[in-house]
This record gives structure tokens, C-alpha cells and sequence, in this order.
């Protein structure tokens, strides 16, 4: 094709993309009531406000305890979801591999339970499970488990297809039984990748537990939404700041980890 | 893996024949505390009011009404879909604000495009946004800016740029450094490095990862309804479940929601195998 044509092509296909993205966006802006303008416009005086209003005072301060309390809840919660989730999600990323896996039938089915327990939002799952359980530790964490299966069960199908097949090929020819390959060779190889992204689940799920919380009436998203609701924005603010240094210091440590193990 | 590249010695100039070892120790110690930290955690929590036996037959009983019996009793079609449109609609404007502005400000994270100083300044910034949750950010947009769509798209957007600046300025170094020697040697200025060869050769990246970005706001955005009060489907979940106890409700609603999220993840599996080669792995 003549480069000035397929230029102009190019170029005509952009333009295409771009006019509907405008429309895409004038759309949405008028189906949400949102007003791009308006919205900029009260940015500056939202920070204003949350400078002037969120400080920890030392009357928010003597709040610490209860707060760090709830924040050690809401981080063995999510790691309890996480290490749990963990366990089922490994069965299921063995039988859902193409490599390694069993039968098709048993592929598709592990394949359907992660992706349905991925896709029903967390909060559908915490409004449920809130009406039976009730509002306790239990609700929050069955709520995390449910996602991080979802998510995790993809992640350990990808990193098994994906890690080398010599292992288990060699396995195979010494006459290893099905168990043997999946402890000897399988596990083994997966370890470093799996545990990375077990850390990422854990990271996400203390943020997630934060929204769930919120829902379920557990954990640190509780506190937060009770300070929140009384208006005391001191204690806000403090509640905050303390997710915000738990939540950077889980990431450093799970980097260095990663970075050692990778 | 390090330790299969090359030999490691010890201090006496011997061959450590466990060379493996400080990986094998710090992935043994990883599992050693998660077990026991998620042992400890199965200690401390709060059972009040606990009865794991009825709870779990309850549940089994509202899954069942939920998945079996779905029915809409509060709103009728009309509004269910203008509802999915409305999270959907929060979803698109915090996805393009946030790929617009993203897109300058991974220029100033790329570190091939700017100086050292401004890459860390921007990352430590960002990495303080990404570690506020967003329906903390929502929430506290709302006492600021006011309850509305406003305080729900800010709020997503600080999330989406944090998400985005990451993924565009990692797609950005990994431009080819010779073709921005090559432009620079003939004089062209950063403008032009940008628009002639950073975007044209990241652009099909920059694409999937804003919808793969889409797709996740899409369930922020619904979770934001139910959390925050943002509107659209997810408050009304919220409601049906928490002040109509109306179960068959909630299972149509999470009907409507997954035949989304599945819509939209068969659409970014599909740009992804197109567009990622297998070492771009997020």
C-alpha cells in the first residue's frame, strides 16, 4: 500500500477514536451528573479543607490504641484470607493448568470457579455474608477469602503453565507418580512466583479490607466509618494516616522479600 | 535466579555448594510467618454473636434464593439499566481523566525522559495516593467537595493515576534508548521525542493497559455505590440488601454486575493477547 494512503488511513481511524471517546465522555458526564469543570473547580478547596480539617490532634491521639487494635484486626484478617485462599487456590491452579492438569472437565470447572468468585464484586460477597454471619471478624475475612481465590487461582494457572516443563517431563520418564511430579517439580519451580504473588494479595487485601470493613462493620474500615459518621475528623485523619504507614511499610517489606526471592 | 548463574564462594574461597540458600531461607521464613500470623489471627478474632453452624446453613439458604430466584421488586428494568450506566459512566470519566492526565505525568516518572530528581518526587507521591484506599479518598472527597458523582470520580481518578503512571512509565522506558538518540542527535527537542517516538511506539500499550485500568474501575465503581454512596448500581445493592432485605434483588443486581465484568474482562484478555507479548506480564 502507498505510504500516504496508509498515513492518511491511520490518521482517519484516530480521529474516529478520538470523536467517540469525546462522545463516550460527554455521555457518561451527563448520564453521572458529573461536570469535569465543577469538579476541578472544587479540588483545590477540597485539599484546603482536608489540610485545614484533617490533623491528628492529641485528643485523636488517645485514640491510638483502640485504632492500632483494629488495624492489627484488619491486617491478620487479610493475611489469614490470603494464606487460606492460598491453600484452595493451589488445587485449583494445579487442575485448572494446561499442562500439569488432570482432565478438560476438571479444568473448565476450576477455570469457572475463579473467574465467578473474581467477578462478583467484594461487596456482594460482604453484603451476603453479612446478613448470616453477622458483623464480626469472620464475615470480613470469608469476604477477602472469596476474592483472593478468584484472583489467586488465575495468577498460580499462569505461573504453572508458564514455569518450564523440562522438570516434569523428566520426572515423568523416572516413572514418578501424578503427586510426585506436582511436590518435586511443579511446586518447587512455582515457589518464588507463587509466594510473590501471594505478598500482592496480601497488599491488596489490606486495602480491601478497608472497603469491606466499611460494609461489614469490622476491622479498621469500622472504626473509620464510626469517626466518620460522628464527624470527628481528627480521628479520621489518625485512622488515615495509620492505614497509609501499615500499608507502605507490608509493601516495603514484601518488595525486599521479592527482590530477594525473584 | 542468581544462583544458578554463577558460582558463589565463601569467605575461605571455597565453592558454597548451597548457594541456593538465602532464597530457599527467605521464601522458608515467608511461609513460616504467614502460617503463623494466619494462626494467630484465627485466635484473636472477635466471634461475638457467632453461630458457625446456623450462619453457614443461612448462607447456603441465601446463595440458593439469591442465585435461583433473581427478581427485580424495587425498580423496574428501565432503571436497573440506567443505574448499570451510571457506574459504568463513573467508571469511563475516572478511566480517561485518569489516562490523560496519567499520561503527562508518567512522562515526568519515565526515568529515560527526565531527570532523576523529579522520577522520585513523583513516585514517592504516587506511592502515598495508592496507599490510602479509595473508598477512603471517596469518602473524604465527599465531606470536602460535597456527596456526588464529583467526589466519586475524584476519588476513583487518584487511584486510576496511581495505577496508570506506574504501567505508562514502565512502558515508557522500555522504549528503545537509540531511537531517542537518534532523534536527539538530530536535534529534536523533548516535544518531539514524545510525539515521534515515545507515543507512536508505546501507544498500543498505553491502549489496553487504560482499558485493563476500565475494567477495574468498572468494580470500584460499584463498590464505591455500595460503600460510599456514589450512586449507580452498587448503592442500590447496598440498599437491597442492608434496608430491604430483599435477596432475590441482590442476586439480579450481581447477575447484572457479572455478566458485565465478564463482558469486559473477555474484551481486555483479547487486547492483551493482542497487544503483550508474553515478557510484558503485568
Amino acid at each position: 500500500m502507498n505510504e500516504n494512503r496508509m498515513r492518511y488511513k491511520k490518521n482517519q481511524q484516530m480521529i474516529v477514536v478520538v470523536l467517540l471517546l469525546t462522545l463516550l465522555t460527554y455521555l457518561s458526564s451527563v448520564i453521572t451528573d458529573f461536570n469535569i469543570l465543577h469538579g476541578l473547580a472544587t479540588l483545590p478547596e477540597a485539599f484546603i479543607w482536608i489540610f485545614s480539617n484533617l490533623v491528628i490532634t492529641d485528643e485523636s491521639l488517645e485514640r491510638m490504641p483502640t485504632i492500632l487494635d483494629k488495624l492489627l484486626e484488619t491486617i491478620l484478617m487479610s493475611i489469614a484470607a490470603t494464606t487460606t485462599a492460598t491453600i484452595l487456590s493451589l488445587f485449583l491452579g494445579v487442575m485448572g493448568s494446561k499442562s500439569v492438569g488432570t482432565s478438560k472437565g476438571l479444568g473448565i470447572l476450576a477455570r469457572f470457579i475463579a473467574s465467578l468468585s473474581r467477578n462478583i464484586p467484594v461487596v456482594a460477597w460482604a453484603l451476603i455474608l453479612l446478613l448470616s454471619f453477622g458483623q464480626n471478624s469472620l464475615t470480613g475475612y470469608l469476604a477477602l477469602f472469596v476474592g483472593s481465590v478468584g484472583f489467586l487461582t488465575r495468577a498460580f494457572i499462569e505461573v504453572i503453565d508458564e514455569s518450564s516443563q523440562s522438570a516434569v517431563e523428566a520426572l515423568q520418564a523416572t516413572g514418578a507418580t501424578y503427586i510426585q511430579i506436582i511436590m518435586k517439580a511443579v511446586i518447587p519451580e512455582c515457589l518464588p512466583q507463587m509466594i510473590s504473588w501471594i505478598l500482592f494479595m496480601i497488599e491488596t487485601n489490606i486495602r480491601n479490607a478497608t472497603l469491606v470493613g466499611i460494609l461489614t462493620g469490622t476491622g479498621i474500615g469500622y472504626t473509620f466509618d464510626l469517626y466518620y459518621k460522628t464527624l470527628n475528623y481528627h480521628g479520621v485523619a489518625l485512622v488515615t494516616v495509620s492505614i497509609v504507614v501499615a500499608v507502605i511499610l507490608i509493601e516495603l517489606l514484601s518488595n525486599h522479600v521479592r527482590k530477594v526471592i525473584l | 535466579m542468581q544462583a544458578t548463574t554463577h558460582i558463589k564462594r565463601r569467605s575461605d574461597g571455597r565453592i558454597s555448594i548451597k548457594s541456593g540458600n538465602q532464597v530457599q531461607l527467605v521464601m522458608q521464613l515467608t511461609i513460616l510467618l504467614l502460617t503463623v500470623l494466619t494462626i494467630i489471627a484465627f485466635l484473636f478474632f472477635d466471634y461475638t454473636g457467632l453461630d458457625i453452624q446456623q450462619a453457614i446453613q443461612e448462607t447456603a439458604y441465601n446463595l440458593r434464593v439469591m442465585f435461583l430466584e433473581p427478581a427485580l421488586s424495587h425498580f423496574g428494568w428501565g432503571e436497573a439499566f440506567y443505574q448499570v450506566s451510571i457506574t459504568l459512566g463513573l467508571a469511563f470519566l475516572s478511566t480517561i481523566l485518569g489516562a490523560i492526565l496519567s499520561f503527562f505525568l508518567a512522562l515526568t516518572a519515565a526515568t529515560n525522559l527526565t531527570n532523576e530528581w523529579i522520577t522520585k518526587i513523583v513516585r514517592v507521591f504516587l506511592a502515598f495516593i495508592r496507599a490510602v484506599p479509595t473508598v477512603l479518598w471517596v469518602l473524604i472527597f465527599a465531606i470536602a467537595a460535597g456527596l456526588g458523582s464529583e467526589a466519586a470520580v475524584l476519588g476513583m481518578l487518584f487511584h486510576s493515576i496511581a495505577y496508570l503512571v506506574k504501567a505508562y512509565s514502565e512502558a515508557f522506558e522500555e522504549v528503545d534508548k537509540g531511537i531517542i538518540e537518534a532523534l536527539r542527535a538530530t536535534g529534536a527537542g523533548w516535544w518531539h521525542i514524545v510525539v515521534h517516538a515515545i507515543l507512536p511506539s508505546t501507544f498500543t500499550y498505553l491502549m489496553s493497559w487504560t482499558f485493563l485500568r476500565f475494567e477495574i474501575n468498572f468494580a470500584v465503581a460499584v463498590a464505591m455505590g455500595a460503600a460510599a454512596g456514589a450512586g449507580g448500581i452498587g448503592f442500590e445493592m447496598f440498599m437491597a440488601s442492608s434496608f430491604y432485605f430483599d435477596l432475590r434483588e441482590v442476586g439480579m443486581i450481581t447477575y447484572m454486575i457479572l455478566v458485565l465484568a465478564i463482558v469486559l474482562e473477555i474484551i481486555s484478555t483479547l487486547l492483551k493477547n493482542r497487544y503483550f507479548p508474553a515478557s510484558m506480564k503485568n
